[in-house]
């Protein structure tokens, strides 16, 4: 176990001295059943400028990342095929790999590059995988982000959730120097961009289906009130400004809704928001607090937080209202649910006597379903699931301050994503992209 | 909360409600707000030439007027007895001049979800709302607006810290 994390530290010494903009990584934990894979530094045989990007690098970090793989560390990978024709199998039967992948950079059309790579299973010496991409310079970070989800698809069975991104809130300074900040960056936290600031609270982003919009909370008005704002132009709409909370927004899977938490009644209800007419449509009735709805993947239901039986747990409810069904009984304290697209898996904030941890409502496993507590802090929440459910993203409080951490669903694997000042809080992952 | 500062607040609350019910002199107290209370009124005239009713100069003078924060338990909204002799002043002062607006900022401590601690600090400020309406304000003078766990009055991670931060704050709008 020990020489498993050497190892993924060791391979992640060379990715975090390239983290210029802010981000840092670190890996906390490992896992004996990851899959061991070499990525063979991708050649460069183009006429263009040299690459800005080490793809294989960006590759590596984002399989450990998951904690299904381990990548071998770039100073073990001691010959450098760029083709299948070139690769000597029992080299990499000897350094004890499952997997290999090479591949190159070559001219493509009008000035871009053409990025050639192929999979390979190192015991059957079989090719696996052999595609090629285009790219221009400045997005070769993505495309060894797209190679990353089809090795990890191809090896799974499952879609990477790697080329994705993550939307999140900072917050520096005090009393009336604070600013907030919504951001977006890459899913390993490269290419950070503020999408809004304010002097002003700002919270609970959520990312609309098509990852186009971003809906959130803001205080801009002295009240909170609800804005979406579209991400390529900037453009936002404040769609809920009501007396009282307005707060949770949660796009339903179609895009054409926004669940939402508002007191406008006189006590915090969820309500449905057709986007179109701007009508919305109360779902609960309860003199308790209810908030932080979330979409069943279906659209038929929503889950959401309520104290109704005392504490906070999370519920069920038809997207249409009707009487809601209790989803929580582990845990004196549950909240701000995350839903994995199987609508399976649960991701909860879950506070047992001062200790709030992120607990996972695995519901294919036992007849109720399993609950596992996969983070270890004492102030750990929000959690997101990754589209594809294998990791899930969290805030966490050190020393002070809010970091983000992303944890592979089983607990096993963490990556600390650190911003260089202020608190980081509320990362909301991103929808898979369109290719 | 230090013991000084409880026993402070201990005095404090003595002097305020007795200035609540016999409208004495200003006594000259610490800051237990943030509402600037350094500038004192004119003293020299009598405080009760006015049948009783306060005037909006015993907004910055009045002991118990001056108190502008009530603070609550961890995950409740159940006013204290502290708390009952704040409001009750400030429930008067209303009562006195139906001119005069108030928001109730409601707040969280930082533990739990920030969603969930806004519906907590509405559930307070409605809370302090309801009293200050059971003896003499009216709702129409009452605005709440939560701000959840977004505004702490400091951010170390301590029962004391979270304790300052439980809070309903009382600012007028109009005096």
């Amino acid at each position: 176990m020990r020489k498993i994390i050497a190892t993924l530290l060791l391979g992640l010494v060379a990715c975090a001295q390239a983290f210029a903009q802010g981000l840092d990584i670190e890996i906390v934990g490992g896992t004996p059943s990851a899959l061991p894979i070499a990525i063979v530094p991708f050649a460069n045989e183009s006429n263009a400028m040299p690459p800005d990007t080490d793809i294989a690098q960006v590759i590596s970090a984002d399989l450990n990342r998951s904690g299904q793989f381990r990548s071998l560390p770039r100073q073990d990978v001691i010959e450098n095929p760029s083709v299948g024709s070139d690769i000597r199998f029992d080299t990499w039967r000897m350094l004890k790999q499952d997997f290999l992948v090479v591949g190159r950079l070559v001219d493509g059309e009008a000035g871009s590059y053409r990025i050639e790579f192929e999979l390979h299973d190192v015991a059957r010496q079989q090719r696996l995988l052999g595609l090629a991409l285009s790219a221009r310079s400045g997005d070769l970070r993505s495309a060894a982000h797209q190679i990353a989800d089809l090795v990890y698809e191809k090896i799974t069975g499952v879609p990477g959730a790697f080329w994705t991104r993550i939307a999140y809130i900072t917050s520096s300074g005090v009393g009336e120097n604070r600013d907030f900040a919504l951001m977006v960056a890459d899913s390993d936290g490269f290419n950070p961009q503020s999408l809004r600031r304010s002097s002003q609270p700002l919270l609970s982003p959520a990312w609309s289906p098509d990852g186009r919009r971003i809906a959130y909370v803001s205080f801009e008005r002295g009240n909170s009130s609800i804005c979406v704002q579209d991400i390529a132009t900037g453009s936002f709409q404040v769609v809920a400004s009501n007396r009282g909370i307005n707060g949770a927004p949660a796009f339903s899977p179609d895009g054409s809704k926004l669940a939402m938490a508002l007191s406008m009644s006189g006590n915090l209800e969820i309500h449905v928001m057709d986007l179109a007419s701007r009508r919305t449509t109360q779902i609960t009735r309860h003199f308790s607090i209810d908030t932080e709805p979330q979409w069943a993947s279906d659209g038929q239901s929503i889950y959401f937080t309520s104290d109704r039986a005392g504490k906070p747990q999370i519920y069920q409810v038809s997207s249409g209202g009707g009487s809601p069904n209790r989803l929580t009984f582990s845990g004196e304290y549950n909240a701000r649910v995350s839903v994995g697209y199987d609508g399976k898996r649960f991701a909860m904030a879950q506070g047992n006597r001062n200790v709030y941890r992120i607990a996972v409502l695995d519901r294919t496993r036992g007849g109720g379903g399993e609950v596992d507590v996969i983070s270890p802090g004492r102030l750990d929440e929000s959690p997101s699931f990754a589209p594809n459910a294998s990791m899930i993203l969290y805030a966490a409080r050190e020393g002070g301050r809010g970091v983000l951490y992303s944890v592979s669903t089983d607990g096993r694997v963490r990556q600390r994503l650190v911003l260089a000042e202020g608190d980081v809080r509320e990362p909301a992952w991103s929808p898979r992209r369109l290719r | 909360m230090n013991t000084t500062t409880r026993l402070l607040l201990v005095a404090l609350l003595a002097t305020g409600v007795v200035g609540c019910a016999k409208k004495t002199r200003p006594v000259m107290v610490d800051r237990v707000d943030r509402v600037d209370t350094t500038t004192m009124t004119d003293d020299t005239k009598p405080m009760d030439d006015n049948d009783g009713m306060y005037g909006p100069e015993d907004l910055d003078s009045d002991a118990c007027l001056r108190q502008r924060v009530v603070y609550f338990d961890y995950d409740q909204s159940d006013i204290g007895g502290e708390a009952g002799a704040i409001l009750a002043c400030h429930a008067k002062y209303l009562k006195d001049r139906p001119s005069a607006m108030v928001t109730l900022g409601g707040h969280a401590d930082e533990r739990g979800s920030r969603e969930y601690n806004l519906g907590l600090g509405e559930r307070r400020g409605n809370a302090v709302s309801s009293a200050l309406q059971a003896q003499g304000g009216s709702g129409s003078q009452l605005n709440v607006v939560s701000y959840g766990e977004e505004q702490g009055t400091c951010s170390d991670t301590s029962e004391d810290c979270w304790a300052k931060n439980r809070r309903v704050e009382i600012a007028y709008t109009a005096k």
